[in-house]
């Protein structure tokens, strides 16, 4: 029967390596095509990885808590005559390197070459030398034994090298089981453990604990370093190659929102009908503005423009330690109402690391709402490929001139940052006109 | 059911046993017409006679060989120890002899015999006469050893012991021999060996003693409550063989363990407990288990040295504070 190799499968655009959050599978299981194996942390969400192949999951390389690159040997399927002896072996040697930097132990391979020095007990009185006296094929037994303890340190690690984690048995078995990250978790035991009451807190709010956990770190110390996290790591690494190589300019905008205020109020006020955010409005009218200003929904690609027919767009989404971005899809032909309850599922799942990883690839155009947080304006970085990305500020009660006088009105201002490779400022202007319109005019939006 | 002493209910037990049984006669110093250092056998030798209630000189190595002896030959001895502490005398007999025998026969001599008497600390008997004697005999393959903390258990575990087939250890306290509780009158009440009794339900921690251990862990219990943490208590009655399950059970439910025994810590109870909450239930702790021992020394004379090395109420109190990390916090 056939040997399935299984690796570490590319799950998103950006990824380079996944960490294995844990298996689903153990060795010795049964595998059929399409099985979940395990769990695997991406640089932007948690993915379930599937098993092509049939068989019995004879090893599994990389434990969980270790990363391994894309395409690196972690485990392979076969069926329990068939020799993995030699595949097993050359991924003990080529994988060295797909580590996360966590102390690579050698992968025990089934013959056991490695001399059993390392693992022997320290020689503190003569023991007697068992090979002379025993029979030569029950020696080569126990040095199959010593060397497989050898192997166990590296399903310990805790995936950064020197950030051991400190909790309780019940409180790791309670992560496990809820996906909380104990690295971003304070513990509260003696000496800083983590102990069952830190983990169902964090679980059960997962953002104010984190956040609380960072500052009270600091007891005396001036400083500490906090590892990066997959995500955070992915956002470093992606931003300078947004920045650096991509020409943005910015155009920003005034919107009057009172309108949209007074018909978001309305909408709400329906019964049975799914409330609608300041944000929803904002993706409605990004939408249908895309569709008339094409050469904003276009990404550089080599020698040409890519003008895309379709709007899928990316909403940022703010988690403890990064940022997400799902996708919403063919935008430009969904009704506010389905945005609004689609939009809402999307972040939802992103803070809860649940989404799949193909929402998180092929928006054509993004936005990036602060307005939670009380900020008049500001710009955001593009994410290559899209062309541009519109950062959103909050809706604020200001004095206004009409031809009245003076009143109050809502005001919101817009920023929209563009790839002068793709678009010229005008076209930017053009677009964001639009947008400004269309939210002016909210009824626009419904039809 | 009546209310009577926990001395009152050993010797129901012997009485009905004795009844039950012709073969089941009581042997050792001072119990037949002394009725006992601490009457047990009061009555007994009035009611059964001299063949069956048996002064025996000060020897105990003696006295416990001729036990062994009459068990091997069909009898169902009890043999008394004044304090448990002289059981070191015979403690060849019991661990060579009585332990041994039915494996060393290849199963052809069992010993049904029970040795009992007070162990433990008590009221200023000092260095010699205050110790926890149950560690030396529950590491001997071959011996039971029972250490009932209440009045029903004194009865219905002395019954189940005269009754079993093998060599018991059965271990009282001078402390309990005056307390009172309820006890069964029906002579087929027994107690089964190796089964342990969860004495009050808790949520938060889970507290393992018995005999004066076991009163001071509820009146720790009691103080806790009012703190807001539930505590659990398990009484494992008989320590070998032990009842991990119901302990087990216990720490699955709360998660945390606090052992309490009266001799010193090194190779006690609490740590054969911690072993195997360890081994069955690791995941399942949510802080490392705290034994809660006598200090590691001879036991003083002195009242208030005697009170410094034996665990008290609120060395309880403490411990499950910590396990619980209430502590200041």
């Amino acid at each position: 029967m056939a040997v399935t190799k299984v690796v570490m499968p590319k799950l998103s655009d950006a990824m380079e390596s996944g960490k294995i959050i844990k298996w689903l599978k153990k060795e010795g299981d049964r595998i059929q095509g399409g099985d979940i194996l395990a769990e695997v942390e991406t640089d932007k969400a948690d993915v379930e990885m599937e098993a092509f192949g049939a068989g019995v999951l004879r090893k599994i390389l990389v434990p969980a808590g270790e990363t391994a690159a894309i395409g690196a040997l972690i485990g392979v399927i076969a069926e329990p005559g068939d020799d993995i002896g030699a595949l097993v072996a050359s991924a003990a040697v080529g994988g060295a390197g797909a580590g996360s930097g966590a102390q690579k132990t050698p992968l025990r391979a089934e013959p056991a070459p490695a001399p059993p020095t390392p693992a022997a007990p320290p020689a503190s009185s003569p023991a007697p030398a068992i090979p002379t006296s025993a029979p030569a094929a029950p020696v080569a037994r126990p040095a199959a034994v010593v060397s497989a303890p050898a192997a166990v340190p590296a399903g310990l690690g805790q995936g950064t090298p020197g950030a051991r984690v400190k909790a309780s048995p019940l409180a790791k078995k309670i992560a496990a089981q809820t996906g909380v990250d104990l690295r971003l978790i304070q513990g509260s035991g003696p000496g800083g453990r983590i102990i069952r009451r830190d983990v169902e807190a964090a679980g059960s709010s997962a953002a104010p604990a984190a956040a609380a956990a960072l500052p009270a770190a600091v007891a005396g110390a001036e400083f500490e370093d906090v590892p990066l996290t997959q995500i955070r790591a992915a956002i470093a690494r992606r931003m300078p190659l947004s920045k650096a190589p991509v020409p943005h300019f910015y155009v920003t905008s005034e919107v009057a929102m009172d309108q949209a205020w007074e018909l978001r109020e309305q909408l709400n006020a329906l019964e049975g009908q799914p409330k609608i955010s300041v944000n929803d409005l904002v993706i409605r009218a990004c939408a249908l503005a895309l569709l008339t200003h094409p050469g904003v929904n276009a990404s550089l690609q080599g020698d040409a423009i890519r003008v895309f027919h379709r709007v899928h767009i990316g909403i940022a989404v703010a988690l403890e330690d990064g940022l997400i971005t799902p996708v919403l899809r063919d935008c430009h032909a969904k009704p506010l109402a389905q945005i609004a309850v689609e939009a809402r599922d999307l972040a939802e799942r992103a803070r809860n690391r649940k989404l799949r990883a193909q929402e998180l690839s092929g928006a054509t155009f993004s936005i990036s709402n602060l307005g939670m947080y009380d900020v008049t304006e500001f710009s955001a970085i593009i994410n290559p490929p899209e062309g541009a990305i519109l950062a959103v500020g909050s809706v604020r009660r200001v004095p206004v001139v009409d031809e009245t006088g003076l009143g109050v009105g809502r005001r919101m201002m817009l920023t929209i940052s563009c790839d002068h490779r793709v678009m010229d400022g005008a076209m930017g202007a053009r677009f964001l006109q639009d947008v400004k319109r269309l939210l002016e005019e909210p009824l626009r939006l419904l039809v | 059911m009546a209310v009577m002493t926990y001395r009152e209910a050993l010797n129901m037990a012997l009485r009905e046993e004795m009844h039950r049984d012709p073969n089941v006669f009581v042997i050792g110093e001072e119990v037949g017409l002394y009725e006992g250092a601490y009457k047990v056998t009061q009555g007994l030798l009035k009611e059964f006679g001299a063949q069956r209630v048996v002064d025996t000189p000060i020897a105990e190595s003696g006295f416990t060989g001729v036990g062994i002896g009459a068990a091997m030959a069909g009898l169902r001895p009890v043999v008394e120890m004044m304090t448990f502490n002289f059981a070191l005398l015979a403690l060849d007999q019991i661990v060579n002899s009585a332990a041994k025998m039915y494996y060393m026969s290849g199963g052809q001599f069992n010993v049904p015999i029970v040795i009992r008497g007070p162990g433990g600390p008590a009221a200023q008997l000092a260095a010699q006469h205050s110790q926890s004697m149950e560690t030396y005999f529950y590491h001997v393959p071959g011996l039971k050893v029972v250490r009932p903390t209440t009045p029903m258990d004194a009865k219905g575990l002395l019954k189940s012991s005269i009754r079993d087939d093998n060599p018991v250890i059965f271990i009282e306290s001078e402390t309990l021999y005056n307390v009172k509780g309820e006890v069964p009158e029906d002579p087929d009440f027994l107690i089964p060996l190796g089964k342990a009794i969860v004495r009050r339900e808790g949520t938060d921690v889970t507290v393992i003693a018995y005999m004066g251990m076991m009163y001071r862990a509820m009146e720790a219990a009691e103080e806790l409550e009012k703190e807001g943490i539930s505590v659990e208590l398990v009484d494992p009655r008989t320590l070998r063989p032990m009842d991990t399950e119901t302990i087990i059970k216990s720490v699955r439910k709360t998660h945390r363990v606090v052992v309490v025994e009266a001799g010193a810590g090194f190779a006690g109870m609490g740590s054969e407990i911690a072993a195997s909450v360890t081994e069955q239930a690791f995941d399942d702790l949510d802080a490392p288990v705290e034994r809660v021992t006598g200090a590691n020394a001879p036991m003083p004379y002195a009242r208030n040295l005697e009170k410094l090395k034996t665990p008290s109420k609120d060395w309880i109190v403490a411990a499950v504070r910590r396990v619980c990390n209430a502590n200041g916090s």
